[in-house]
């Protein structure tokens, strides 16, 4: 039984430290700093009013720069955050009123491992399972495949302290896994792993997938959402930008290709004129002098573009070339690069 | 409620407090152990103090040593957990109501502030040596226990969800140090008749109704505040904390 998950009009405005913000009481002293003495009206939107609906059984991705509100909705998601406005269900269990039934059915891995450090990685998983009540022959049995599956069996019984990041990532894994529940969140899975590990990772989601598992996933790494997911979302500020499979998406934006060039200066006239040129679709001037060509095709093209230049006596600074990408995507719905 | 799901998170909690056992001993039973030495024992022989005060400073020992042990097993864990390490999500998104995560909190402050009296109790009686306490008030001895363990974690659970990671250092200096002062742990209520402001003021401190609680409990003979009066205060402050505790914990819990 593989289940979905939909939201409808979700918003989140903060009106105080968001989480993940440095938290209260981080400075020293008694609060008294210049910013307390007025109490700051605080109003951050997360989220404005997202609507998606998540099939049953796909790999689901969020993508999209820092701060664009993925965690908060992932926070929704999973009963963390309550929702401003706007629903959410996990299955047919809405999530903010059926708290208790949504967290058995999920898993979650957050951004940054939140293991319990007075544990050993065998009793993070032993626990985890007791807690959703996973009887005790049972989640030894599955602790212990589980540790072999994700390379942590010869550390199995240490404490956490000891752990690298990379080994503290696939225990957040392991341990989401503990439950076995229809639907798994991963929040940034692969942020600061190294390319191996990564790559084991993708395929413990793929495997996981293919169990029939509904998997939602947020990253800012557009080869990730382009390898690993069946379908996404493109999100910043908190809005929906762009849906569909990671190929369609791509093949969206007009002509595919994208070359960018920074000028010296440019007139009316020789955009139209770049316009003109074979298999250009689209010409948008940004700022401080810089042109971007979307056209059907590239390596000529730039030769075509350049020449062009030098007819029209505009002097070129840079010339940058790329392919259909996800990148491209985010930049001709935003106008800024998703590394920004 | 789930009561697998409760219990196996008051499992995780005896399982951490057992492995750091001998730290959470030597936390326990140090520092009371050289006061009860130094004023019980040392102070009353040398002629300094007068022996009547080994018996009216032993239930305020035991007092301390169960706040210190409620404070800390809740609201330590709790700062850490819901700021650096944030290792408390996990149990959030467990299958069970997050209420009952503080609940759970509680309980566990509690068992740890009564193992914590039975602990220092035989101990500062065999430091001090020869201090004849009543036994003719068991049945009130326990239920004080169990209110002031109660207190001492519903405490626990209200500073661990209100204070900041770095203002731990201000909470022993401006929170408890005050209130085991002005807590009647080291003195009588009574010998307050001499400031007589103060000893109105200091009925705003629950640890006086510890104090003078189990003084009432193992050294009737001298005075001490009426049992009604100890009993009903012990009630509201329990009552006072674990709502404000639940209140503060669920603003932590939740964004």
């Amino acid at each position: 039984m593989s289940l979905g998950v939909r939201m409808e009009g979700l918003k989140k405005v903060y009106t105080s430290a968001p989480p993940g913000a440095i938290p209260r009481g981080a400075g020293y002293g008694l609060g008294r700093g210049p910013r307390r003495r007025k109490k700051q009206a605080i109003r951050v939107v997360a989220l404005d009013g997202i609507s998606l609906e998540v099939r049953a059984g796909e790999i689901f991705g969020l993508l999209g720069p820092n701060g664009a509100g993925k965690t908060t909705t992932v926070g929704v998601l999973t009963t963390r955050i309550r929702p401003t406005a706007g629903d959410a269900w996990i299955g047919k269990h809405n999530v903010w009123q059926e708290r208790v039934p949504v967290k058995r059915l999920i898993g979650v891995v957050p951004q940054r491992p939140n293991l319990d450090f007075s544990l050993t990685a065998r009793e993070v998983l032993t626990f985890h399972g007791a807690y959703f009540q996973v009887p005790p022959a049972e989640r030894a049995r599955r602790a212990a495949e589980l540790l072999e599956r994700f390379k942590l069996i010869d550390r199995a019984d240490e404490l956490l302290l000891g752990f690298s990041g990379g080994m503290l990532q696939r225990l957040s894994i392991a341990r989401a896994m503990m439950h076995d529940p229809e639907v798994l969140f991963l929040d940034e899975p692969s942020a600061g792993l190294d390319p191996q590990t990564r790559l084991l990772l993708w395929d413990m989601i793929r495997e996981y997938n293919a169990r029939g598992k509904t998997i939602l996933l947020t990253t800012h790494n557009m080869e990730e959402a382009d390898a690993l997911c069946h379908r996404l979302a493109i999100v910043d500020h908190g809005k929906i930008i762009a849906l569909g499979a990671p190929q369609e998406l791509k093949h969206s934006i007009p002509g595919g290709f994208l070359i960018r060039v920074q000028l010296d200066g440019t007139t009316p006239e020789f955009l139209q004129g770049l316009e003109r040129l074979e298999g250009v679709t689209e010409v948008r001037s940004g700022t401080d002098g810089t042109v971007y060509v979307y056209a059907g095709r590239g390596g000529s093209l730039m030769l075509e573009v350049v020449n062009f230049a030098a007819q029209s006596r505009v002097g070129i600074r840079d010339v940058h070339i790329s392919e259909p990408s996800l990148e491209n995507l985010f930049l001709h719905h935003t106008g800024r690069s998703l590394r920004e | 409620m789930n009561l697998k799901t409760f219990l196996a998170m008051l499992r995780r909690d005896a399982h951490v407090a057992r492995r750091n056992f001998v730290t959470l001993l030597v936390q326990t039973l140090l520092q009371p152990m050289f006061f009860v030495f130094i004023f019980g024992r040392v102070m009353t022989a040398s002629g300094l103090m007068s022996m009547q005060y080994k018996m009216l400073l032993l239930p305020g020992i035991i007092a301390l040593s169960m706040l210190m042990s409620g404070i800390m097993a809740v609201a330590m864990p709790l700062v850490a957990e819901f700021q650096f390490s944030r290792e408390i999500e996990d149990r959030l998104l467990a299958p069970m109501e997050i209420e009952w995560l503080a609940v759970e909190k509680v309980v566990a402050g509690m068992i740890q502030a009564l193992a914590a009296g039975l602990v220092v109790l035989p101990t500062a009686w065999l430091v001090m040596g020869r201090v004849s306490l009543s036994t003719d008030h068991l049945a009130l001895f326990v239920a004080l226990a169990m209110l002031v363990s109660c207190l001492t974690a519903a405490m626990g659970l209200t500073l661990g969800c209100s204070v900041g990671q770095t203002q731990i250092g201000l909470m022993f200096s401006l929170v408890l140090a005050p209130m085991i002062f002005f807590g009647c742990t080291y003195y009588p209520w009574k010998t307050l008749d001499a400031f007589p402001w103060l000893q109105r003021a200091v009925l705003v401190n629950p640890v006086v109704y510890a104090s003078e609680g189990l003084r009432g409990a193992f050294v009737p003979q001298y005075p001490h505040l009426s049992v009604y009066v100890v009993m009903s205060a012990l009630v509201l402050f329990n009552g006072a904390f674990l709502s404000f505790g639940m209140r503060q914990f669920r603003r932590k819990a939740i964004g």
